[in-house]
């Protein structure tokens, strides 16, 4: 579209070509994370997460609803994102689009496939009442790689959340426990993003990587090394060397983001 | 709707421990977001609300422009879990009309002149949300402003003052806004004391829309202070880092 990123493109690669990045860091190397948890006082359990620039907050809201009538027995969960015009001079106002929806999805499989909250302990009356959890993404700031900060936003918010069941006194049925209790979850697990430009796969895009990357891939793996999600994403490909390169670099550097993540929720 | 609950006592203590002139606890920082051209970030009581400006840039779509002057254009907005039941996403009603005062308080004090055609874009999001977000969100914005060095007449500044059992307050929490007689929201030019913003509902006499006034105004003065030590602060900071 623009002659600048091509100009960018350029430059990225031929730092590449001596194994440098722009930000001076390795291939495999993420920015600073920090995780601020317990933010917002109106929700239930809220986040902050930093990935160097990137800023993300996710807040989660607690309501009372129905089940689905395809799973009577589950409470209900639902995850939302907003690509916010604050966060970027390219983002705009109104109804969340394509980019917007594709990462509430793969948030939203991240904790749903990794079954993180047990929904089935969030029946209040099996087939009618249920708790839904809602997950609201609020991008604040962005320079890249908004997956792996949304997603691990989402856990650190979900980690600290509180059913309000005494807010809600007089909508539940007798016999069911009025005091608040903490969100049941087990362990969660840890989304990685790499990105391929030209033959390179750098973990962790900033900004000016990640506009001109040719293809990206997302890995989630939990505690004991195994895959939870993967998600592929943008035009160009990988191959099967590249795959198991982005699997390595997921699993080490998950390992390290679950212990800053348990030392912020104190679990 | 109007409550039993007493909301000040006859000695002039408030819910929350304050008195009737007492303001909650302000905290402002400049320059908080990487990719905005300028911002702020907000805590006034249990509010907290950041703000982030862009431009002035080309206004889009073309037929928004004006030849002689920049338009100005502020969205407020409310995180789905700023409040106690969650909000749907998007514009209501509400923040429209919000969006569109706020935006024409800013524009008195922008020199729009100097930027035809362009657009001047300022974003407030509301995170954590206790009565008088809208006052919170157009003095976050004017700093904000400030930090992305749009040229300005002056930094405007907002507060409330209201009516709650009777008695002329400033500043009013979540039950006084709840259960209280009167909300007066007010935004001045500090410099000049000019009026950029008023609203009102509620039940208030003359005589007490005067005191209610007077105190809102003080209230924006002292705000207007911790705004200025925010902005002093930021260019302090950035002076330090290039001296190193």
């Amino acid at each position: 579209m623009t002659i600048v990123p091509v100009i960018k493109r350029d430059y990225i690669t031929k730092l590449a070509e001596q194994g440098k990045r722009i930000d001076g860091r390795n291939f495999d190397q993420y920015r600073n994370i920090e995780i601020e948890t317990k933010v917002v006082n109106k929700a239930e359990g809220s986040a902050r997460v930093k990935i160097g620039n990137t800023q993300v907050l996710v807040g989660i809201k607690i309501g009372l609803g129905e089940p689905f009538d395809d799973s009577p027995n589950m409470g209900v969960l639902s995850t939302a994102a907003e690509l916010i015009p604050l966060a970027s001079p390219d983002f705009e106002s109104g109804p969340p689009r394509e980019n917007a929806i594709e990462l509430a999805r793969v948030v939203d499989r991240g904790v749903r496939e990794s079954q993180v909250v047990d929904v089935e302990k969030l029946v209040v009356t099996a087939g009618e009442k249920v708790w839904i959890v809602f997950i609201d993404i609020h991008v604040l700031d962005y320079d890249g790689n908004l997956f792996d900060a949304a997603s691990l936003g989402a856990l650190a918010a979900l980690s600290t959340t509180v059913i309000p069941a005494k807010r809600f006194e007089k909508e539940l049925p007798e016999g069911y426990p009025k005091e608040d209790f903490p969100l049941p979850m087990s362990e969660p697990p840890i989304s990685c993003t790499a990105v391929k430009i030209n033959d390179y796969v750098l973990f962790d895009s900033c900004f000016d990587e990640e506009i001109i990357a040719d293809a990206r891939l997302t890995v989630a793996t939990d505690h004991n090394g195994d895959i939870r999600a993967m998600q592929k994403g943008l035009s160009g490909s990988f191959t099967r060397e590249e795959i198991q390169k982005v699997i390595k670099g997921a699993l080490d550097n998950g390992q390290e983001i679950r212990k800053k993540l348990y030392q912020s929720t104190g679990k | 709707m109007k409550s039993d609950i007493e909301l000040i006592t006859n000695e002039g203590k408030r819910l929350d421990g304050r008195g009737p002139h007492d303001l909650r606890k302000v905290k402002i920082e400049a320059g908080v977001l990487h990719r905005a051209d300028g911002s702020c970030y907000l805590e006034w009581g249990g509010n907290k609300v950041l703000a982030a400006v862009y431009g002035p840039r080309e206004a889009v779509p073309r037929h928004t422009q004006n030849p002689l002057r920049a338009i100005v254009q502020a969205r407020y907005n409310m995180a789905a879990f700023s409040v106690e039941d969650r909000k749907r996403p998007g514009p209501d009603r509400r923040s429209v009309e919000i969006s569109k005062v706020i935006s024409e308080a800013l524009e008195k004090v922008i020199l729009t002149e100097q930027f035809p055609r362009a657009s001047i874009d300022v974003n407030i999001e509301v995170l954590d949300a206790e009565a008088g977000t809208r006052c919170a969100g157009l003095t976050a914005a004017a700093v904000a402003l400030v930090d992305a060095g749009i040229p300005m007449r002056d930094i405007p500044v907002a507060c409330a003052a209201g009516k709650i059992n009777g008695q002329v307050v400033l500043d009013l929490g979540k039950e006084e806004d709840n259960f209280g007689d009167a909300d007066l929201p007010i935004s001045i030019s500090p410099r000049t004391g000019e009026v950029l913003l008023l609203q009102m509902d509620g039940h208030l006499t003359v005589d007490e829309f005067n005191q209610a006034f007077d105190l809102a105004v003080k209230g924006c003065h002292t705000v207007s202070e911790i705004q200025k030590k925010a902005i002093m602060h930021k260019y302090q900071s950035v002076a330090a880092e290039v001296q190193e």
